[in-house]
């Protein structure tokens, strides 16, 4: 994890970050953040940046002057960038074009069941680390003859061993004591056969930390039955798009798991599962809690310990109440009701 | 396209909330290839043998056992008089196989899918009720592509670290597995066909894989057609999977989600199976393991080759032994006195049997 220790020493000055609100609710969810932050006296500056490919708001010039804001800043919130579907000869998108460039290797899910909020598996605490600068999403396809398309998974010992560092490491931080890999190496044996012996390499550096390995179908099996048994989960691309989904489903859903994605360089904010929920747009049902919650936690990530525990206090108390709580909670307050209730428990 | 020949042979495959009905007790006796396996295999063959003869199934069981061997040019096959059976019989109920670990040789079940061309994984998930979970009133069917894809096989080193493995996607297998979904749901009175796939980020294949069942989906306008995500399939399933009817998909997603809905109503225990393949052959199968730690102790669950066969016998339109076979195995289950310890029970799995047998005779 990156530390921001450089920026301690101005603890005091007010902290520039980059935000990109991004397509659907993202916008919806940015001013939810921000109106938060006011009234919390929150000593954040926002550097704001819209990159759609959806409204046609997408260019390389967009996308650069988004990384210089990025190189001063460090620090980012983000909504998601939706990608189009249609395949106009652009393999990569933009989504995918940001995350390569900054080289965001290792997206972080804390998945946590919220207190006052049952679900069916309740009390869930794991965390997913996703390999994502390669695997499935290298964007490298092609039609061999009319009618075949190949599509290359690439997996290198480099990045699997990067992300498995990077799992090990923060088991170690964050106290945890078990590390599982997730692979197909009974099929894929060159390609999930790497990493998953990377990632049995890595874990002998780490002898206090219990290191097993779990089969992708297994495993999602074995999410829905008894999650308890996970504690760290780390592996491949497109493995820890499904997992992070079924996870965030398993405790509430889209609107409520905050996510994080690192480079050696960055940080960067956003929701645990990345979805533009875009026949939510205006209609003011989206659930803030997830973005806020995510907030919370970029703030911790520049030290501001304190804004973050008072931000995601006031949303968790929220919850715990239970009194306004938006539609996929199962309430009837809109997001700008749940965002006020969240300021309203602002403890300054 | 050989399509219109495989389409008549595509019936019904159904694992629904049984309607106690008289119809299509059949004409004559039909021969299926039986395959116990290995494990606890052959305790539960001879359990859904014993459940078929008190339902007076008209079935007679070729039983072959399968085991890899060396043909000519040094090539792995199935054995001739396994494969001969299957030709002749088209329909076989196989129990689990292990895989040989570093055996030199495929695992069985690849063989069997490559030998017979079985392109289409079924799984219906219907939840038992008694059975608890967190999950009720699931009833879905995830049907996999199972030729191609990300298991196409094809993988390389480039170059020290470096590995590229080849996800293979053809408009071939693609519309036939599409065309297999839609009539499936024609057969089997359901409402709607969801492809899942992920083509935001493989444009290129998966958009291939959605085109085709676009295509495919124009010819059954009686049938909805839906298409969603894989991931946000997975966020909406643990939350209420009773949104969903039929799931087509590509190899690995489907492999994925069928064991995650499996997961949803209590395990591979009590998930049937069924692959279908070229020139009419269908095979039908228990996915669980071989459970070495209890074969032969009589403690086995024979539930999920049970409904495997329930899935074959409404396969053949024997639809009328099907539905007494489930009715039975479900009242049993929903009893709770006699279960398997899996199931939460103490019986043997001969008691569990017998109750079955016995339940199938009070309904004659």
């Amino acid at each position: 994890l990156c530390s921001p220790e450089a920026q301690q020493a101005r603890a005091d000055a007010v902290f520039k970050v980059t935000m990109v609100p991004g397509d659907g609710v993202g916008p919806e969810l940015m001013t939810a953040v921000k109106e938060v932050f006011k009234a919390g006296d929150v000593p954040v500056e926002f550097e704001e940046f819209h990159l759609s490919e959806v409204q046609n708001m997408a260019s390389e010039e967009r996308l650069e002057h988004l990384l210089t804001s990025m190189k001063n800043n460090k620090v980012a919130i983000i909504g998601k960038i939706h990608t189009p579907m249609e395949y106009k000869g652009e393999l990569a998108s933009y989504d995918m074009k940001l995350r390569r460039k900054l080289d965001l290797f290792a997206n972080v899910v804390h998945v946590n069941s919220l207190p006052g909020y049952s679900t069916r598996h309740n009390n869930l605490d794991l965390v997913i680390i996703r390999e994502q600068t390669e695997g499935e999403y290298s964007s490298l396809e092609h039609e061999s003859v009319a009618g075949v398309i190949e599509s290359l998974k690439i997996i290198t010992r480099e990045k699997s061993r990067r992300i498995a560092k990077f799992a090990f490491d923060y088991a170690t931080k964050k106290g945890r004591s078990k590390v599982t890999a997730v692979h197909k190496a009974n099929i894929m044996k060159l390609g999930d056969g790497l990493f998953l012996q990377s990632c049995a390499e890595v874990a002998q550096l780490y002898p206090k930390i219990k290191y097993e390995n779990i089969i992708i179908d297994n495993c999602c099996m074995q999410l829905v039955q008894n999650p308890y048994q996970f504690d760290v989960l780390v592996m491949p691309n497109l493995y820890g798009n499904i997992i992070d989904n079924l996870a965030a489903g398993l405790v509430g859903g889209a609107g409520v798991v905050p996510g994080e994605s690192y480079s050696a360089e960055y940080a960067v904010f956003e929701t645990g599962a990345r979805h533009p929920f875009a026949h939510a747009v205006g209609r003011n049902i989206a659930n803030p809690t997830a973005m806020l919650l995510s907030a919370a936690n970029m703030l911790r990530h520049l030290n501001l310990e304190y804004h973050s525990q008072m931000v995601s206090d006031a949303v968790k108390k929220v919850i715990k109440q239970g009194k306004v709580r938006t539609g996929d909670l199962g309430g009837y307050a809109t997001s700008d009701e749940f965002t006020r209730a969240v300021i309203a428990n602002l403890v300054v | 396209m050989a399509s219109t020949m495989w389409r008549s042979m595509v019936s019904q495959v159904v694992l629904r909330r049984p309607v106690l009905s008289s119809a299509s007790f059949s004409r004559g006796i039909q021969t299926v290839t039986v395959i116990p396996g290995d494990g606890i295999g052959p305790e539960i063959s001879t359990a859904v043998v014993k459940i078929f003869e008190a339902a007076k199934a008209p079935i007679r069981w070729e039983e072959r056992n399968v085991t890899a061997i060396k043909g000519p040019g040094g090539r792995w096959m199935v054995p001739p008089d396994a494969k001969e059976s299957m030709d002749r019989n088209k329909i076989g109920l196989k129990g689990p196989l292990k895989t040989p670990i570093a055996a030199g040789h495929p695992s069985m079940n690849l063989l069997l899918r490559k030998t017979f061309d079985l392109y289409a994984n079924v799984r219906p998930c219907l939840s038992i009720e008694g059975y608890k979970t967190p999950y009720t009133d699931v009833d879905l069917v995830t049907i996999r592509e199972n030729t191609e894809g990300e298991y196409s096989g094809i993988e390389h080193v480039i170059v020290d670290g470096v590995v590229q493995s080849i996800k293979l996607i053809t408009e071939n297998a693609s519309r036939r597995i599409a065309e297999y979904a839609f009539e499936y749901a024609r057969n089997n009175q359901r409402n709607s066909v969801t492809a899942v796939h992920k083509a935001n980020i493989m444009r290129m294949s998966d958009g291939l894989f959605l085109r085709k069942c676009r295509e495919v989906a124009e010819n059954y306008k009686d049938i909805k057609f839906k298409e969603m995500y894989l991931d946000t399939v997975c966020l909406n399933m643990v939350q209420d999977p009773t949104q969903f009817d039929v799931l087509v998909m590509p190899n690995l997603y489907g492999d994925i989600l069928s064991d995650l809905c499996a997961g949803l109503i209590g395990g591979l225990g009590v998930t049937p199976s069924g692959n279908i393949g070229a020139n009419g052959v269908a095979i039908f199968e228990s996915v669980h393991g071989t459970a070495p730690d209890i074969a032969g102790l009589d403690l086995a669950n024979p539930t999920a080759l049970l409904l495997s066969a329930v899935m074959m016998l409404h396969h053949m339109g024997l639809h009328g032994h099907a539905n007494k076979i489930q009715t039975a195995c479900f009242d049993t289950i929903r009893d709770k006195k006699v279960l398997t310890k899996d199931l939460g029970g103490n019986s043997k799995c001969s008691e569990f049997t017998a109750e079955i047998c016995r339940r199938i005779q009070d309904l004659d």
